[in-house]
This record gives structure tokens, C-alpha cells and sequence, in this order.
């Protein structure tokens, strides 16, 4: 367990460094977040959290991998919906590391 | 790829006995299971008081309870058989990644507290009690075996370091001390019915946005019924089928099957998982559990059969305890669980099925033989059948495929790297050391007989494999499903 801090505040992230509380995410915390993965956020960036976010918001859990890539094969281009841009995007990976920045729990199983 | 802050194995020494390095892979830790995780089990919430006594009486218990145990704490005699055939001690070596080295950490406390040698003679007789130093040293090399049983098969005396590793782990969760990884998902299942916690819409929205997926790509109707009650078939599938690529592409490949034979079948919320972590962790109460949730699912849907998806160790445990711990199971026409292998298998025999094998020609395919279906399972009516059935289907549906090296096939297969419940961050620089010897096969059939597609029916390969192949500077995309490549290949609406 540790702790990150946001704009002076103290935030609470579990061993590989998700949000213990999803309701400490904010644009300041994804930030953050991302700096430790050692990404700057671009706006395609921006894509996959929010979409992420919107879909937790629903479902309680990130969307399957294939229903992220042809979201954002609607929102940024045909040709950039697939794992290939996704992994360009997320080198760690869409699932875990868009996860963490979005501040959602780390996904779990043989994943 | 996240730059790695380790040395990545030189694959052309790969399958070279390294010299000792003692101590080499201590460093790599397990997080522990937090308290409440613990609880929701039934475990310890933390190491309990008098945690030495009761791990040595744990072991008293089990001990009697299996007499595989005690047999393969008595019988090494020490020959060395075993010493480089696992991919831990290959990939890291260190010299408690040699499965002997593994087994002795459990052999000198059982040598202190049952033998007449080891309780008089101590550390002469190479005995030595349960204390702080073992402890440690258990939570750490019995959480680097990924229980894939690769050198039972050399040992003369078939001494199964699997089954040893899995009574440590129970030891260890008995007295609380358990694996975050294992112990998250096993209550996930508990709670919503799969590792991963995905609830019943999400999974509902999940297969609509598949069948209107394959709508757009097939123009076939392709089903994914969930909850269908009367459905002839309940298919059970690991549950990162439902979210990981390229297990999302197997998926398809199921109900691509089942459409092009007319068969019914349907998915099941309350058992929207095969992967059984009860056998990860060593507790057969757990795996219970866990699988009682699919027999549950079978009665109340009124099914006449039960078919597995690729799962590697879910398949040993449906095929080697489902009928002990959860049977009988008299209600299925085939008496037992079914491999989606098999039935896809029956159906090209029976010319059910129709394929157009160009459909694959880019790719030339290996396969790659996961330990729990290898060496823990069988298919089919004859003996081998879990190496030929797999084969025999990707020749059916590819016109390029070739073997690996015979040293690393079928039940000499290496394991991923990634099983028995080692798929997690904090182990990933023992992941990609373990797969060393596995993708240095691979590495030798890219370069010799130009394959670029390595097949597999197991989740946690497909996972692992997907991970770590980048670290080797071998793309990802080089992973797939048998099922995957089926799907390719398959003429819908045709016979």
C-alpha cells in the first residue's frame, strides 16, 4: 500500500499503485497517474479514460478490450481501432494501464 | 512494453543448464492477501499465533490425507534427474527453482517433525524446524512453480513438485499467510461468479456487442445466448474469453461452431467462469466451491451437456475432480464434461463442419502443448488424445503447420511461465525468465520453418505469452487461440 499526492492532497493506492477509492480520481489524480507510468496525456489519451470511465460508470467493471478498440475506432478513426494503436497509446497495455490512469480497479483473472 | 529493469534470458542459451546462483530469485516477492480477502475465504485474517506449530500439524494432516504426499517426502533419493528440467531454475538459477531444491524446503521440516533422523540429528540430517527463515523461503520459491508438473515426468520416482507446492500453499493459507492474486479472484468468483467480477449486464452487454459484431463481419446471425434455459448445451469458458484478446477470438470461435452445427447453447451468469484458483491454491474446499457453481448453472438451465472452453488448468480440474467433488454427473448425456476441442474434433470427423483453409494462409502455426492439458488431462476416447485432437483441428483448418522441437513437445512441453497462479505484476520478471525456455522452441520454428503464429487453448498462456513475447522482441499478435484460427476458417450457413 502508498500514496500519491495530487495538487498537495494525499491519495491512498494499493501495492501496483491503483486508486484504493475510485472516488479519488480526478483529472489532477490521472495526471499524476500517468506520470508514473511515465506518459504524457494527449488527447487521445483523454479517449480511452473517459470512455473507460463511462463504462465502469455502467457496468462496474472495464469494457472487454474489443468493445474499447471499436469505440475508439468511432471516435478517432477506423484505422486506430485496434489493440495495436491501444498498446501505442498504453505500452503497459489498454486493460491495466488505462485502468490505473482511469482510475479503475486493477482487472483481475487470467488477464 | 514498460522497459524492464532486469536481465532479459538470452534465448540461445535458453535451454542450457545454467550454473547455481544461489539466492538469485529471492528478491521476487508476492503481495500478500489483505485480511478481508483472507476472511471471505475462510482464511486467517494474518499470521496467527503459534503460526510454527500449526503449519507443522497442517502438515501432519495433509500428509496422512494424501499419501502422494508423504510418498514424495520420503522417497527422493537425490539423483539430479529433475535439476534443469524446470523453467524457473533454467530461466533464474537459482538453486531453489531446481524442483529437488523446491522440494527439500518442505522436506527439511518434515524430516525434523516426522522422522526419527531429523528430530535427533537436526540440521546434521538435514532437518530443520518451521521458522521465520522457512517461512519466508516458502512464500517465496513455492510461489515460483508454476505447478505445471514438467519434472515429474523425468523424476524415476514420479515425484510430483506440484502437488508439493500446492499442500504449501494450503499450509500457508491455513495459518494465514495467502497470495493477494489467488485469494482476490477466488472471492471475486465467490461474489459475482468470475475472476474478473464482470456482473451479469456487463457480461449481457459484452456478448449483444459480439453478436452484432459478427453480424457486421459475417453477416451471419451468430448467437451468444446468456441464461437460455432448455438450451442443449451449457458452455463454460474461462471468463477472459469475455474480456482479454486474443481469448475474445476463441470466443467467437465457439459460437461460430455451434451455429455452423446447429446446435443449441448458452452461457450462464451464476457460472460465468472455468478457472478454478481452488487448485492454485492447494484447497480442494475451494475448488468445490468454485465448480459447484457450474453444476448449479447445468440443473437449473435443463442442459443435456456440459462443454469447457481453452482453459488450461480448469480442464484438469473438470477432467480430474469435477466427478469426485462435484459428481455424479448422471444428468449429461455424456456422463462427464467436454472439451470444446472434442466436440469441434467429433464435428470435422463427422464432416459436420466446412472450412476454408486459405482463410488462414497467412499464417504458418505452431502449437504450443500447456502443462495442465499435457500432463494432467486427456481428450477423447484414445490415449493422447490431448496432444493429437488439438493438432488434428489445426490442420484442419490451417494448410501451415508444423511442430516444435520434440524435447519441448507434447508432455516434455515447458509451461508458459505465467501458471499455477503466477499471472500477476509483482512476478513479472520471474514470468518472462520462465518463459525463456518455452519461446526459445518458438524463436528456433520462426527462424527454421517461418511460423509467425504460436496456438494454444489456455487463458493464462494466451495472457502470458501476450505479455511477455515483447520482452523477446516477438510481436504479440504471434498468440492465438485454436478456436481463434477455426474462426477464420469456418464457412457459416454452409455444409
Amino acid at each position: 500500500m502508498g500514496a500519491i499526492d495530487v495538487a498537495g492532497k494525499s491519495i491512498e493506492v494499493d501495492e501496483d499503485g491503483y486508486l484504493l477509492n475510485l472516488g479519488d480520481w480526478s483529472k489532477d489524480a490521472a495526471e499524476v497517474l500517468a506520470k508514473g507510468e511515465g506518459i504524457p496525456l494527449t488527447e487521445a489519451h483523454w479517449e480511452v479514460v473517459n470512455f473507460l470511465r463511462d463504462y465502469y460508470d455502467e457496468y462496474k467493471i472495464a469494457p472487454m478490450i474489443r468493445i474499447l478498440t471499436k469505440e475508439i475506432g468511432k471516435k478517432l478513426g477506423k484505422e486506430k481501432g485496434n489493440t495495436k494503436y491501444l498498446y501505442e497509446l498504453y505500452p503497459g497495455g489498454p486493460a491495466k494501464q488505462a485502468c490505473k490512469i482511469a482510475g479503475l480497479p486493477k482487472p483481475t483473472g487470467c488477464v | 512494453m514498460a522497459k524492464p529493469i532486469f536481465d532479459i534470458p538470452n534465448l540461445d542459451e535458453a535451454l542450457k543448464t545454467p550454473a547455481v546462483k544461489k539466492g538469485a530469485s529471492a528478491h521476487l516477492k508476492i503481495h500478500p492477501a489483505q485480511p478481508p480477502l483472507m476472511e471471505k475465504l475462510g482464511f486467517p485474517p494474518a499470521l496467527v499465533e503459534g503460526w510454527q506449530k500449526k503449519a507443522v500439524e497442517k502438515l501432519g494432516e495433509l500428509k496422512e490425507k494424501y499419501k502422494s504426499l508423504k510418498l514424495f517426502m520420503e522417497v527422493c533419493v537425490k539423483c539430479g534427474s529433475c535439476a534443469d528440467k524446470c523453467h524457473y531454475y533454467l530461466g533464474t538459477s537459482d538453486p531453489n527453482n531446481m524442483p529437488v531444491g523446491r522440494q527439500e524446503l518442505m522436506r527439511k521440516v518434515y524430516r525434523k517433525n516426522f522422522t526419527v533422523g531429523g528430530a535427533l540429528f537436526g540440521k546434521l540430517a538435514n532437518a530443520e524446524e518451521m521458522d521465520e527463515e522457512t517461512l519466508k523461503e516458502w512464500s517465496t520459491y513455492f510461489y515460483q512453480c508454476s505447478q505445471c508438473r514438467r519434472c515429474s515426468v523425468f523424476c524415476p520416482f514420479g515425484i510430483d513438485t506440484a502437488e508439493i507446492t500446492m499442500a504449501a500453499r494450503e499450509i500457508m493459507d491455513s495459518i494465514g499467510a495467502g497470495h493477494k492474486y489467488s485469494v482476490e479472484i477466488i472471492g471475486k468468483v465467490h461474489d459475482v461468479g468470475n475472476n474478473l467480477g464482470i456482473p451479469k449486464p456487463a457480461l449481457q452487454s459484452t456478448l449483444d456487442f459480439l453478436e452484432e459484431d459478427v453480424k457486421e463481419a459475417t453477416g451471419a446471425d451468430v448467437k451468444f445466448p446468456l441464461d437460455q434455459e432448455g438450451a442443449d448445451v451449457l458452455f463454460i469458458t474461462p471468463s477472459a474469453d469475455f474480456f482479454s484478446s486474443p481469448h475474445v477470438d476463441s470466443l467467437v470461435g465457439y459460437a461460430k461452431v455451434f451455429h455452423a452445427a446447429g446446435i443449441g447453447f448458452t452461457f450462464s451468469s451464476h457460472a460465468s467462469e472455468f478457472a478454478n484458483f481452488g487448485m492454485f491454491v492447494g484447497n480442494y474446499d475451494q475448488m468445490k466451491k468454485i465448480s459447484e457453481r457450474i453444476v448449479q448453472a447445468a440443473r437449473d438451465l435443463k442442459v443435456k451437456r456440459i462443454i469447457v472452453g481453452e482453459c488450461g488448468h480448469a480442464w484438469r480440474v473438470a477432467y480430474s475432480f469435477w466427478e469426485t467433488l462435484n459428481g455424479p454427473f448422471d444428468f449429461l448425456d455424456v456422463k462427464k464434461p467436454m472439451h470444446v476441442c472434442e466436440f469441434t474434433h467429433d464435428l470435422i470427423k463427422k464432416g459436420a463442419l466446412t472450412f476454408d483453409k486459405t482463410a488462414n494462409d497467412e499464417f504458418t502455426v505452431t502449437y504450443h502443448d500447456s502443462c495442465n492439458v499435457a500432463r494432467a488431462s486427456r481428450m477423447g476416447d484414445a490415449p493422447g488424445g490431448q496432444f493429437e485432437i488439438p493438432r488434428e483441428i489445426l490442420r484442419a483448418v490451417c494448410n501451415k503447420y508444423v511442430e516444435m522441437p520434440d524435447a519441448v513437445n507434447r508432455q516434455k512441453t515447458f509451461c508458459c511461465g505465467g501458471g499455477g497462479g503466477l499471472l500477476t505484476d509483482e512476478l513479472m520478471e520471474l514470468r518472462v525468465k520462465g518463459a525463456a525456455a518455452k519461446t526459445s522452441a518458438l524463436k528456433t520454428v520462426m527462424q527454421e520453418k517461418g511460423v509467425n503464429t504460436m496456438a494454444m487453448i489456455c487463458a493464462i498462456c494466451k495472457a502470458q505469452f501476450s505479455k511477455v513475447l515483447p520482452y523477446y522482441e516477438i510481436p504479440m499478435e504471434t498468440v492465438a487461440g485454436i478456436h481463434q484460427l477455426v474462426s477464420n476458417a469456418i464457412r457459416l450457413g454452409e455444409k
